[in-house]
């Protein structure tokens, strides 16, 4: 036998690379529902943009009218630098009003995903255990990176594909938008490679790359708000990524050159990315990592306390999140706005039965209808975290305290109650109402009313969900599909013409369209019953159920 | 309370997950006063019993009580005489660990100014940083965390399961000695645990568990009676005496410079009468080692073990 021990095989450039296309592979195959969801879900709303503005603005007259809609600035900031208005085609519009949209949404799926793959797995400690195999020091990094790849890439295609088809869109614009809002979408991605690099947490990472993104959507919104007649951004504007893509004309003008600054911006971040990489250890930080109090504040001396405290920043951001997105869309009530919608809606049948016979109260009832689906939203996200509490072994040691069941199951509940009831009426209808003051003097009862209409039914969501975790808390995702279905049918049920024991399904169905119509007492008890009877339901369930289930 | 009123009290305990029997008619009982050890490896229906006494869980049958009241009725009550400790701590990621200790003891009632000193020895003995964000914690830290909340405030019963997994040797001690400060105020303890030493070093009594089943209780001293001791002598004369007797077993013999080393185990009844046989053979140096609680356990799960080894 030999004494010498085997000659080290000779290093190369590629070593921390090593693996790289395994662990892709493994993160493809982990997350393929999820990535399948996300990519579907974005397709489809790709997808349905494009047509359902066909069906609503079949007419070069029609969609005019809604070109005039788009020069409002709550329109501007929502949407895009409005190139086309003079022709506003189906193209033109979808570019004009979904890349701003497109963008946001497949980059949080790409920071979620990066973030997952990478900090997070560092984190839970995972990240060692593959990191001790044959695998190289940049291959989880690379691995993550070339997952989104895959993902946007298929995106950019399939959603090509489908535009090109179902909507009948020019194919070189088409193509050319569909990549530059997949590239737009890295960008994001990279941001969270980078931000993964500053902190120690996933879900610190995950904030800083979301608020890069917030930046983002609002530099580009205020840049193009300040842009004069005839002009489409400002040099602000472009400071934004998203702005990158918008800037590229397509449908109306289409320049390839603006998609270089993406590709580009990407190339930077990842090497700042790798540069900050080797500047730290494994699951060490550039950002000292967080430390605080000694002592605990009086808050914090029961579960009510406890909860506001797990839920108060969720609750914040949902709030400002609301609250802009509705206060924006609130000036479009008003005096002013009110014959043009006339218009839009004499034009066109479709657009008038979305809206009804008065189209302002109708805007105005999508609206407090859109407040009560985010409060509901927010209800049962925050609800369910009542599972994650007790999975995650928390719950089993503060009921090894002096805390009955019942009131910690009480105070999370009633924090979340607190949270929706705020949701719907501040920065739902009360934001409206502020929006459209810049219109001129409005009641602010009807605005207050109507959300108050809501309050039942977002109370049975929430007691629902609170029910289905007391009993069979493995079956709460179901609530999410209620919840899909009461969206699609609230918001289009009109255009499908559901029979009323489908539509019924859905809480929501049951309020009616205030201020268009009235509001019918005896359903506001019915939902109110409901919901009473689910909470007293959770109740019973989570006294005798085993912890943890 | 009246002085006799066991702080545990389980008998014929049942619980099934599914098909699964976690616990097969547990028998345990922790008078007042007496520290508990509960062995058993991994799976053996520990926690889960733990989970019941906790209200956490319900119980299929038997009856499971603490001080007396109903674990799964009277829980709330009995919570406010007991501290809890978890094998597997999780606290709330976005708090301090001082957080989670203040918001942990303001559940129970009690004052805040014997607290506050209290909380500051506990946290220079175990070396915790208060200030840290729980989710920067290792699993040691927050255990240790679990731990100066637990031993905060002076409760009648201290249930802790696997306590000291993540801690280092130090740290243990540590334990330890908190746990034996406990016994000394009066209070009980059952500890559930796979690590022999600590048992031994803080328990009266032992409850062994395999599948859901008690299979040996007693005080250590007992169960101690209950197996051999083992034994290593020189002796000058010769050894063919001691093959004969019917309590030596395992006897094994060598050549060891003028004399002869002779090694093997005794049933601990008979110790006694073997010794006298062993002085006449001309003994030059003696050594008789009580049997470890690990030989205990290895009589019970030995063969688990040994068919583990097979596969």
């Amino acid at each position: 036998m030999s004494v010498l021990a085997p000659a080290m095989p000779r290093r190369t450039p590629l070593d921390s690379f090593a693996g790289t296309w395994h662990l892709t592979r493994f993160m493809l195959r982990r997350d393929r529902v999820r990535l399948t969801v996300w990519t579907v879900s974005l397709l489809a709303l790709y997808a349905y943009f494009v047509t359902a503005l066909s069906t609503v603005y079949p007419t070069a007259e029609d969609r005019q009218g809604r070109a005039d809609l788009m020069q409002q600035p709550a329109s501007v900031f929502l949407g895009g630098p409005n190139y086309g208005l003079d022709d506003y085609t189906i193209g033109a519009m979808f570019a004009n009003e979904m890349t701003l949209w497109m963008i946001a949404l497949l980059g949080v799926m790409n920071m979620f995903e990066v973030v997952r793959n990478t900090r997070a797995e560092e984190e839970s400690g995972r990240a060692e255990l593959v990191r001790s195999g044959a695998v190289g020091r940049h291959a989880a990094v690379a691995a993550s990176l070339l997952t989104v790849v895959i993902v946007n890439v298929v995106f950019a295609v399939l959603g090509s594909a489908l535009l090109v088809s179902a909507g009948d869109l020019a194919v070189e614009d088409t193509f050319a938008l569909s990549t530059a809002i997949a590239v737009s979408g890295l960008v994001f991605a990279a941001v969270a490679l980078v931000t993964s690099q500053l902190t120690t947490h996933g879900r610190g990472a995950t904030g800083l790359a979301l608020a890069v993104l917030g930046v983002s959507v609002l530099v580009r919104g205020i840049g193009d708000l300040q842009a004069g007649p005839g002009e489409h951004g400002t040099w602000l504007s472009w400071l934004s990524p998203i702005a990158w893509t918008q800037q590229m004309r397509a449908y109306v003008d289409l320049r390839w050159w603006p998609l270089a600054l993406s590709v580009v911006t990407v190339l930077v971040l990842l090497a700042l990315g790798a540069f900050l990489a080797s500047k730290r250890d494994f699951d060490g930080a550039l950002l000292a990592g967080g430390s605080g109090r000694a002592q605990a504040s009086g808050m914090l001396s029961s579960p009510l306390g406890m909860a506001w405290r797990q839920q108060r920043t969720a609750l914040f951001w949902w709030f400002l999140g609301t609250f802009v997105m509705f206060g924006a869309t609130g000036t479009y009530l008003g005096e002013g706005v009110e014959d043009m919608v006339k218009d839009l809606a004499a034009a066109n049948p479709e657009a008038a039965k979305m809206f009804g016979d008065d189209p302002l109260t109708g805007f105005l009832a999508v609206m407090i209808l859109y407040a009560a689906l985010a409060a509901s939203g927010y209800a049962i996200a925050t609800t369910l975290r009542a599972k994650s509490e007790e999975t995650e072994g928390r719950l089993e040691i503060t009921l090894a305290k002096p805390v009955s069941r019942s009131r910690w199951f009480a105070a999370h509940l009633v924090v979340v109650a607190v949270g929706a009831l705020v949701l719907t009426m501040i920065s739902g209808a009360l934001a409206l109402w502020v929006g459209a003051l810049v219109n001129g003097e409005v009641e602010v009862e009807t605005f207050l009313k109507g959300g108050a209409a809501f309050l039942p039914a977002v109370a049975v969501f929430m007691a629902l969900t609170a029910a289905l975790y007391a009993w069979i808390p493995k079956i709460t995702p179901v609530i999410w599909a209620l919840f899909a279905f009461t969206c699609i049918t609230g918001m289009f049920g009109p255009l499908f013409d559901l029979p009323d024991a489908v539509s019924g399904i859905s809480p929501i169905w049951w309020v009616g369209r205030y201020p268009q119509e009235p509001i019918e007492a005896s359903h506001m008890i019915g939902l109110s019953a409901v919901a009473l009877v689910l909470l007293v339901a959770a109740f019973l369930g989570f006294r005798r159920r085993d912890i943890p289930a | 309370m009246s002085d006799n009123t066991p702080a545990v009290e389980i008998a014929g305990l049942h619980k099934s997950f599914g098909s699964f029997k976690a616990l097969n008619g547990l028998d345990l009982t922790v008078r007042p006063g007496q520290v508990a050890g509960f062995l058993g490896p991994n799976g053996a229906g520990k926690s889960t019993t733990i989970k019941i006494l906790l209200g956490l869980l319900r119980a299929d049958a038997g009856t499971a009580r603490l001080f007396g009241g109903d674990v799964w009725r009277d829980a709330v009550q009995l919570h406010k005489r007991i501290s809890y400790v978890p094998g597997d701590v999780s606290l709330w990621p976005n708090l301090t660990g001082g957080e989670c200790i203040d918001y942990l003891t303001r559940l129970k009632p009690g004052g805040t100014a014997r607290r506050r000193a209290r909380k500051a020895e506990l946290l220079e003995r175990f070396q915790l940083d208060p200030t840290k964000k729980a989710r920067t914690y290792s699993k040691g830290n927050r255990q240790k965390v679990a731990l100066v909340a637990a031993f905060l405030d002076e409760s009648d019963l201290y249930i802790f399961d696997e306590p000291t997994s993540g801690l280092d040797p130090l740290m243990e001690a540590v334990f330890t000695e908190y746990a034996r400060e406990a016994k000394a105020e009066g209070s009980s303890v059952l500890l559930s645990s796979h690590i022999l030493s600590e048992v031994e070093k803080v328990c009266d009594t032992v409850t062994i568990i395999r599948a859901g089943v008690a299979v040996e209780s007693g005080t250590l001293d007992e169960l101690r009676h209950l197996t051999r001791s083992s034994v290593v002598a020189t002796i000058g004369g010769d050894p063919s005496a001691l093959s004969g007797l019917q309590a030596v077993n395992d006897l094994e013999t060598s050549q060891n410079g003028a004399g002869t080393r002779v090694a093997f185990d005794v049933d601990n009844h008979a110790v006694g009468e073997v010794m006298k046989t062993l002085t006449d053979l001309d003994v030059h140096g003696l050594t008789v080692t009580p049997p470890s609680l690990e030989e205990l356990f290895m009589r019970h799960y030995g063969d688990v073990i040994e068919t583990e080894d097979a596969r």
